[in-house]
């Protein structure tokens, strides 16, 4: 148990390599560029949300965002450059782990199963396109950021696998997006079905940008866990994912 | 198709929207036969309900006839006559498992909107705001009913539309207000309230074996209706002090049991009522509990205090020491429909209750925006009007 526990904390901290940059020109590391794209993405995405109600803060997320997405897919961040930051080779970069619980009303076997089978993810992970599994270690994943702005594919290895109680991933060295997780399951007392657990850990951009950059950007981030880890709920136990997107309104159709 | 848009507060208005279709395998579309107002709907018209949106299609209270089914629909084909309950379920979370349908883990659609609300996310509602879940209501010609194997309920033979129709929202909810109550042989029943969902709570504390019920109001038609078709005795709140005839005539103990079916729009006569409608205006406080104080205060030692009222977030002097010295118990929720609605179909087939009688308007939909301001206002001693579309 100690062994695999030390292993399983090398591999989620991240700390047994460094991310991998594969970008010659570019002043952004690849972690902070695909947690740019996304968060630049959500962050327009509610920052027009709060614009259609009229918010004057509105705007300012809107533009934020836009200026994220920028940062993200090409690579290149103008303020960086203003500051002679350059966070894409040795930034000695932050971990922040993000931790969500959902109790599940179903048994610990059928929860675990319906995850390890890493195929079924994608229908409950809302940005990821596809996961293929390689063997049984390795996975190769596609993900598609909101609003088709970014897709990445990148490949995945278990660190762990303890059927019915726990399951730890991290990305390859050298993958495109750098992140490691883990998913704990535990019977929940009282016969109330399985407490799933997620962890996931991924490495902010260093220096203060990074972290005004990990601190704006982190509620988003862990706003997707938690949908995420919500939607899976919804599919174990009704069957299917709760949606008023394409129902009728007075403004036509509803996008959710 | 048409449907009865909110527009802003007190502004409704019957507009031209897309017709639903399936979306999810478990969904069945029902043409709307009857859709009927609710006081709830009163607190989103007078815009005590944050989360509406421009274009929100209201009603929540309704039967119909299948048109469609999903692929997952088990228990309903097209042409089905159903009731729809107005709360949303699952049926595979916790909550669902265990007959407490409004609390769905799963059926609100914005359950990060809800929980940051109110800490855990409650059931789905058709057509009661987007922290309820944003779905669209029944004042269309067509709805589309999520999890309708758990919602719908096929109407008997027999059993006429008029009647099946209450048995969506307002008999639920006074059933449960009555059941929440504990209700022992031979107790008092005061009832706050002679609405459609008062009137319901009347009939079903006698069914669970009340001996007398006390009703509360100042409309005198929806009281003389609490005498006729509940058998309660009335008390007009502009007529007399309610806490010294409540204690008059129960010996001086007081009543059991407490039900309020008033919720957060309470009417008072005198300053109470100013003070708090200008804290409610100015958001020093959301809802006016009126209601709820003189409960408090009227309830004997040791009684129960039912709120199906709708309250939606903070209350100003609240007698928390008189409850507490007092020993009341409180129970309170939104409706779980499913739970009883197979019952109450029952009570009606049989003949025990006919709910018809809070119909007191039948119009088309188009008049959609005016019956709402007759319900609001009381006038043409409307208790329901019910929308046919
Ligand atoms: N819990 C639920 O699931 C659920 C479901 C449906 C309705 N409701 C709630 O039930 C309440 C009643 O609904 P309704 O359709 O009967 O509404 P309604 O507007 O027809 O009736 C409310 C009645 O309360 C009376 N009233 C106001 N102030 C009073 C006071 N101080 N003392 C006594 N009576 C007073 C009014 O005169 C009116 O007759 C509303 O708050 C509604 O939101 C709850
Ligand atoms: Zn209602
Ligand atoms: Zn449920």
């Amino acid at each position: 148990m100690a062994t695999k526990k030390s292993h399983v904390a090398a591999g989620l901290y991240g700390d047994a390599h460094t991310p991998a940059t594969g970008f010659a020109n570019v002043n952004v590391g690849t972690t902070e560029r695909i947690i740019s794209a996304a968060g630049g993405a959500l962050l327009t995405y509610y920052g027009l949300r709060e614009r259609q109600a009229s918010k004057p803060l509105g705007l300012g997320l809107a533009a934020l965002g836009t200026c994220l997405i920028l940062r993200g897919a090409s690579g290149y961040c103008p303020v960086n450059q203003l500051v002679g930051r350059d966070s894409a080779q040795h930034s000695p970069s932050k971990a922040i782990k993000i931790v969500q619980t959902f109790t599940i009303n179903r048994p610990v076997a059928e929860v675990y199963g319906f995850w390890r089978r890493l195929e079924n993810l994608p229908q409950f992970m809302q940005h990821i396109e596809s996961v293929e599994q390689l063997d049984e270690r390795r996975s190769h994943w596609k993900a598609n950021i909101p609003g088709g702005l970014l897709n990445v594919e990148w490949e995945a290895e278990i660190v762990n696998d303890e059927p019915n109680l726990l399951l730890a991933w991290q990305s390859l060295p050298g993958s495109e997006v750098d992140n490691a997780g883990e998913v704990r399951f535990l019977e929940a007392p009282g016969d109330k079905g399985t407490e799933v657990q997620a962890v996931i850990h991924y490495r902010a951009p260093a220096g203060a940008l990074g972290h005004g950059v990990a601190q704006l950007l982190n509620p988003a981030l862990e706003e997707m866990v938690r949908s995420d880890l919500r939607r899976f709920k919804q599919l174990m136990e009704a069957g299917e994912i709760t949606t008023i997107a394409g129902q009728p309104s007075g403004r036509g159709r509803d996008k959710g | 198709m048409k449907a009865l848009c909110w527009v802003g507060t007190n502004h409704l208005n019957v507009e031209k929207v897309p017709d639903p279709e399936i979306i999810n395998p478990r969904d069945a579309i029902v043409r709307v036969v009857l859709s009927s107002v609710c006081g709830s709907d009163l607190h989103l018209l007078d815009g005590y309900v944050p989360s509406m949106r421009e274009g929100d299609i209201i009603g929540h209270e309704f039967m119909g006839e299948v048109v469609e089914v999903g692929r997952e629909v088990k228990k309903f084909r097209k042409g089905d006559r159903v009731v729809v309950g107005s709360v949303l379920g699952c049926g595979g979370c916790w909550f669902c498992e265990n007959q407490a349908w409004s609390h769905c883990d799963n059926s609100n659609a914005h359950a990060a909107l809800a929980e940051k609300a109110y800490g855990y996310p409650t059931a789905g509602i058709f057509g009661y705001s987007h922290a309820f879940g944003g779905y669209a209501g029944s004042h269309a010609d067509f709805i589309r009913v999520p999890f309708a194997d758990n919602g719908m309920f096929k109407i008997p033979e027999g059993v006429k539309d008029e009647a099946a129709l209450f048995v969506s929202d307002a008999f639920p909810t006074g059933f449960m207000a009555a059941d929440m109550a504990d209700i022992a042989p031979g107790d008092v029943v005061a009832v706050w309230g002679c609405g459609g969902v008062g009137q319901m709570a009347i009939r079903s504390a006698f069914l669970l074996g009340a001996s007398r019920v006390i009703a509360i109001d100042r409309f005198p038609e929806r009281l003389a209706m609490a005498r006729t078709h509940g058998r309660a005795e009335t008390l007009n709140y502009e007529e007399v002090d309610i806490l010294e005839a409540l204690k008059e005539m129960t010996g001086g103990r007081g009543p059991d049991r407490c039900i309020d079916a008033v919720g957060m729009e309470a009417h008072t006569p005198g300053l109470e009522h100013y003070y708090d409608l200008i804290k409610q205006q100015i958001k020093l406080e959301t809802d006016r509990p009126a209601v709820l104080r003189q409960a408090i205060m009227a309830c004997r030692k040791g009684g129960t205090l039912s709120i199906v009222g709708v309250y939606g977030g903070f209350i100003d002097k609240f007698p928390m020491g008189a409850a507490m010295n007092k020993g009341l118990t409180f129970k309170m929720g939104q409706m779980h429909a499913q739970k009883y609605m197979p019952r109450l179909l029952d009570y009606v087939q049989n003949g025990d209750v006919d709910p018809a009688y809070i119909l007191t308007h039948r119009w088309p939909l188009e008049r959609g925006a005016e019956g709402y301001q007759m319900f609001k206002q009381k006038t043409d001693e409307c208790v329901r009007v019910v929308f046919a579309p």
